[in-house]
């Protein structure tokens, strides 16, 4: 596709936890938890006004809006803020100082005064009923030429465990949120922005890692379609199929207005209730129904089936409407007969409806409220192809594709969270916060004055080990050894089952110094830090392959392994030394360098045979 | 220079250099509150601003009428500043308490179903800043709904000091409809905020076979029910929690569920129509509440000089220090009243265990059972508003006048 001439723009906003001690507007760490350590659970509901829902069809907006309840889990480190029972603490300073030095990075100017404001959310991921966040910093730069609007201190909302339940360890985290404009026009452009951005978020050493602790939302448009903003992007990898398949999106779906304005097509505005015609349905789903009502798309026929991005047409954009008054989703005459839906059924519907053959129809099934919501919401949904591209918030399914989540919120949702103070960001303050060195750039450092190379220096910097290993590097363990060691035997030792987690850093350094000071032999770190993990102290684990093997042992040792496979030795030749050196290190594993038995071993072979 | 300026206006400023350009909210702290395109406040430094254009005029909602069900009981609303209900202008980000019956019904749509309303505002004030004087106002306000028809009496109130006003109130009214104090603790602006149950629940209960004054809040963190206290036993027990509101010495007499509404009261709760309506609306206001500790000077006792009664929230069973016992024996012979309570608030003051008490008892102090220290304080201001002879002074503060002192421990913590 030639995004130029569709006039794609993108812009990101990434969304980042902080690795603080404290939340930012209380005093609870930031653990997150499993859900089964919950030590208590409460329910509320949210009230919202209409105003509040967004731009939905009014009339299903006051359905949804009647009353929700959310219930939601506690925690041993979760506290009356997150309960929404306390008013905040102030602002934590630590984050703060974490999002001023993104700032620094950016080249942006940070706010004189940052005030906190209150964002309204009423989907139940937060206990108020809205999101806390401050604008820290505008009008930054990126090395590819494009802007960083903003940078933003955001609460966590809770993470919700299913359906209506939440889960109250996360909410209150300290996220940043940085927002470029849409200044990406290629998808690629917009992959390699928000890889650039992690990179640089990384670089505070103050972000938690993890699926799930960032975020990308996408901005995307092209020129005839609308803005659409795309939430939850968490693998960098699917970024740029992501863009792709929203230009596609938008370029089918103004595709087919052109065809529905062809046709002159329009929405039917009579809903009917065509429950007795399904009386003796096959269909599981419509058999359950209490009520089933129907509505004539007039020169919609194929289009509603058409496919606007792999696995989505534009009947599952209606769908997704649908879904917002607790249905399922929707038939339509495109899919069927199907679903236990017989063509015979489809004629008598067809013709009760007095559908032509270029008519699509929708069918809703149901409660009476839920299926007058639901072909409401429909009919809106319908309409709104007949000009194009909606602008909306969706949500990324797997692979890429996106389904409807809500209306684009407006800036009008936010006021002053007035229970937290203003804090003034004074130029003293600014000029003492350092911007870190950028990942990329210690990583060239490592390459250069370490000796690493290039892949391996790559490795290190964006590992979650990099503090342990510049930690060995400042204690004198070679860099080679240190990376070798942090990233690789641990990440065996892992795979092998071994509880590396519980080994303190302070362990692994003893480790290496030992391998460094030549108290034990490389080969013993495997085993060293196995039984460490396992329990024993650093010492005893040291002293156990301590003083090696001395060459006169090892020569005995050999000869005698030797000696009793002579036989085998005389056979096979040099071709022994391979199994020969199995047997050998099973005694010195640890104690003794692996070349120096191999080196052994061929010369016991060579004098024997 | 902002001074310049009004809420509403366009203006231009510099953030260190960066351009921007917002809404004119107010000067706070030498700096300018400037509200972003994107909806977010920051600070800005006023000196840089410059204006854009002037406010444009504000677009005047039309008044939309809620549409009262005449068929359901007509319910008062008489508010005092305690907000349950609020409007956001997202414009300015201000957010305005709403105090008019259609505002309210507009607020919490849930209340149309309950009845109908009449709404009017007694004061605009926050509930610290509550005086005898207001509550005197407000006994009188609620004995004209009253005596106008009304089925019963929703009083709208900050919680600080709501149980100080409800007491005030039961003394100085008798009542044959409920009227039921009610509040949020958590702000009206918010979805979350406890004011919609809280308001339902209270409404519900003002429409109940209840026949006395009442504070109606949550009763757990869940929005699950609400409880009705009895306004003489009631205490905030916490700063900030929904189910802040705790009875004391009993059970609450009632509660109400949310959502179905369903109002459940228990045999203590006095019923509709059990007493006929007067107002006896004098208070002394001439008296104090002292929270003793150890170390207190005598001086601090002395101070009350002039005063006509003194509640003591002691120690324990109802206890003051030896050096203090002097001080209150010289007031009661000044002729004040002196009431002792409780800081343990459950339980039944006793002096005649200890000999600090039983000292107290010979200077003439009146033992105060097992009244909370705020409904003893109110009760002293209408009995010293209504009575001046020592004895019968004595004989009302220690009798149960409207629930305030039971006869029996029967309820522990």
């Amino acid at each position: 596709m030639d995004y130029k001439a569709l006039g794609l723009k993108a812009g990101i906003e990434i969304h980042q936890q902080l690795d603080t001690e404290e939340k930012l507007f209380c005093r609870c760490p930031t653990t997150l938890r499993k859900t089964g350590e919950h030590a208590g659970e409460f329910f509320r509901y949210l009230h919202a006004t209409v105003s509040e829902m967004g731009e939905i069809d009014r009339a299903a907006a006051e359905e949804m809006m009647d009353r929700r309840q959310f219930h939601y889990l506690t925690y041993d480190t979760t506290c009356l803020v997150e309960n929404d029972e306390e008013p905040p603490a102030p602002m934590n300073r630590e984050a703060l100082e974490i999002a001023l030095a993104l700032a620094k990075i950016f080249a942006m100017h940070p706010v004189e005064q940052v005030h906190t404001m209150r964002k309204l959310v009423i989907d139940g991921s937060n206990t108020s009923g809205f999101q806390r966040t401050a604008l820290v910093a505008m009008g930054g730069i990126l090395p590819n030429g494009g802007v960083v609007e903003t940078i933003c201190l955001e609460e966590e909302a809770a993470q919700r465990v299913e359906g209506s339940t939440f889960s109250l360890d996360r909410l209150g985290i300290p996220l940043v949120e940085i927002t470029t404009s849409p200044c990406m026009f290629t998808p690629e452009d917009v992959q390699q922005t928000a890889e650039y951005i992690g990179m640089v978020l990384r670089s505070t050493g103050k972000v938690k890692r993890g699926l799930g602790t960032i975020r990308q939302d996408i901005n995307v448009s092209i020129a005839a379609g609308a803005r659409v903003e795309i939430k939850g992007v968490q693998e960098l990898d699917l970024i740029a199929e992501v863009v792709r398949r929203e230009a596609q999106r938008q370029t089918t779906l103004l595709a087919i207005r052109d065809e529905l304005r062809a046709r002159r097509a329009s929405v039917g505005e009579e809903v009917r209730d065509v429950t007795p015609l399904f009386a003796g349905t096959e269909s599981s789903i419509l058999k359950k129904a209490k009520v089933i009502r129907a509505f004539v798309l007039h020169g919609f026929a194929g289009l509603v089936g058409r496919e606007i991005q792999p696995g989505r047409r534009l009947g599952s954009e209606i769908s997704d409407y649908v879904k917002k008054c607790g249905l399922g989703g929707i038939f339509h005459s495109d899919e069927l007969p199907a679903y236990g839906v017989t063509a015979e059924e489809v004629a008598r519907l067809r013709e009760h409806l007095g559908a032509a053959d270029e008519d699509a129809i929708v069918i809703v099934s149901g409660s009476k409220e839920k299926t007058a919501c639901g072909a409401r919401q429909a009919q809106h949904r319908a309409r709104r192809a007949l000009e194009g591209v909606p602008e909306e918030t969706r949500k990324m399914l797997e692979e890429g594709s996106t389904s409807y989540m809500r209306p684009l919120p407006g800036a009008a949702r936010m006021y002053p969270e007035t229970d937290v103070f203003p804090v003034a960001i004074p130029d003293g303050l600014w000029e003492e916060i350092r911007a870190p060195e950028l990942l990329c750039d210690l990583a060239r450092r490592f390459e250069n004055d370490l000796g690493l190379d290039a892949a391996l220096a790559r490795q290190v910097v964006s590992s979650e080990s990099l503090p342990l290993f510049r930690a060995a590097v400042d204690a004198g363990i070679r860099p080679n050894l240190a990376a070798r060691t942090i990233l690789g035997t641990l990440k065996e030792l892992g795979r092998d089952g071994v509880a590396v987690s519980r080994l303190a850093p302070a362990e692994i350094l003893a480790v290496l110094r030992a391998v460094e000071d030549g108290t034990v032999a490389k080969e013993a770190i495997p085993e060293i830090l196995s039984a460490v993990a396992a329990g024993t102290a650093v010492a005893e684990a040291v002293g156990a392959h301590a003083g090696g093997m001395s060459d006169g042992d090892l020569a005995t040792l050999v000869q005698a392994i030797v000696a009793d496979r002579i036989d085998f030795v005389r056979e096979k030749g040099m071709r022994a030394l391979g199994p020969l050196m199995g047997l050998v290190m099973a005694e010195a594993r640890g104690k003794v360098d692996g070349r120096k038995v191999s080196e052994a071993l061929r010369q016991e072979i060579s004098r024997v045979i | 220079m902002s001074d310049t300026f009004t809420t509403g206006d366009i203006v231009a400023a510099s953030c260190r250099g960066q351009p921007v350009e917002g809404i004119y909210i107010t000067d706070r702290d030498g700096m300018a509150v400037v509200k972003l395109g994107s909806g977010y406040n920051i600070g800005v430094d006023p000196a840089t601003c410059t204006l854009v254009a002037k406010s444009g005029e504000t677009a005047v909602q039309p008044p939309l009428t809620v549409e009262q069900d005449e068929s359901l009981p007509e319910l008062a609303i008489i508010s005092t500043g305690g907000t349950i209900a609020s409007k956001i202008d997202y414009r300015t980000g201000a957010v305005t308490s709403q105090f008019t019956a259609d505002d309210i019904l507009r607020a919490i749509p849930g209340l149309s179903s309950i009845g109908r309303y009449r709404a009017g505002v007694l004061a605009t004030i926050l509930s610290e800043n509550m005086t005898p004087s207001i509550w005197q106002d407000l006994a009188r306000a609620i004995h004209a709904a009253i005596r106008d028809g009304a089925a019963g009496v929703l009083v709208t109130h900050g919680t600080d000091t709501m149980a100080y006003s409800a007491s005030a109130v039961s003394y100085m009214l008798d009542t044959p409809v409920p009227v039921v104090f009610v509040g949020s603790q958590r702000s009206a602006d918010r979805p979350s905020s406890d004011n919609v149950m809280n308001g339902m629940c209270a409404a519900a209960a003002a429409g109940a076979d209840l026949g006395e004054i009442a504070v109606t809040m949550h009763a757990t963190t869940n929005d699950d029910f609400c409880a009705v206290h009895r306004a003489t036993r009631v205490r905030k027990m916490h700063t900030s929690r929904r189910d802040a509101f705790q009875s004391h010495g009993m059970a609450p007499i009632g509660r109400v569920d949310f959502p179905s509404l369903a109002v459940h009261l228990t045999d203590d709760a006095v019923r509709r129509g059990a007493c006929t309506l007067a107002l006896h609306d004098r208070l002394e206001e001439r008296c104090g509440l002292l929270y003793f500790y150890p170390g207190m000077a005598p001086e601090i006792l002395r101070a009350y000089e002039g005063y006509r009664g003194l509640v003591i929230a002691g120690t324990g069973l109802g206890h003051v220090s030896t050096g203090c016992i002097r001080a209150v024996r010289d007031l009661i012979d000044a002729g004040a009243a002196v009431v002792m309570t409780s800081q343990c608030l459950h339980g039944r003051v006793c002096d005649r265990v200890y000999d600090t008490g039983r000292d107290l008892l010979s200077a003439g102090v009146i033992e105060g059972e097992d009244m909370l220290p705020e409904a003893a304080l109110t009760k002293l201001m209408w009995v010293l508003g209504n009575e001046s002879d020592p004895e019968r002074v004595q004989r009302l503060m220690t009798a149960d006048l409207k629930g305030e002192i039971r006869r029996r421990s029967d309820h522990g913590l």
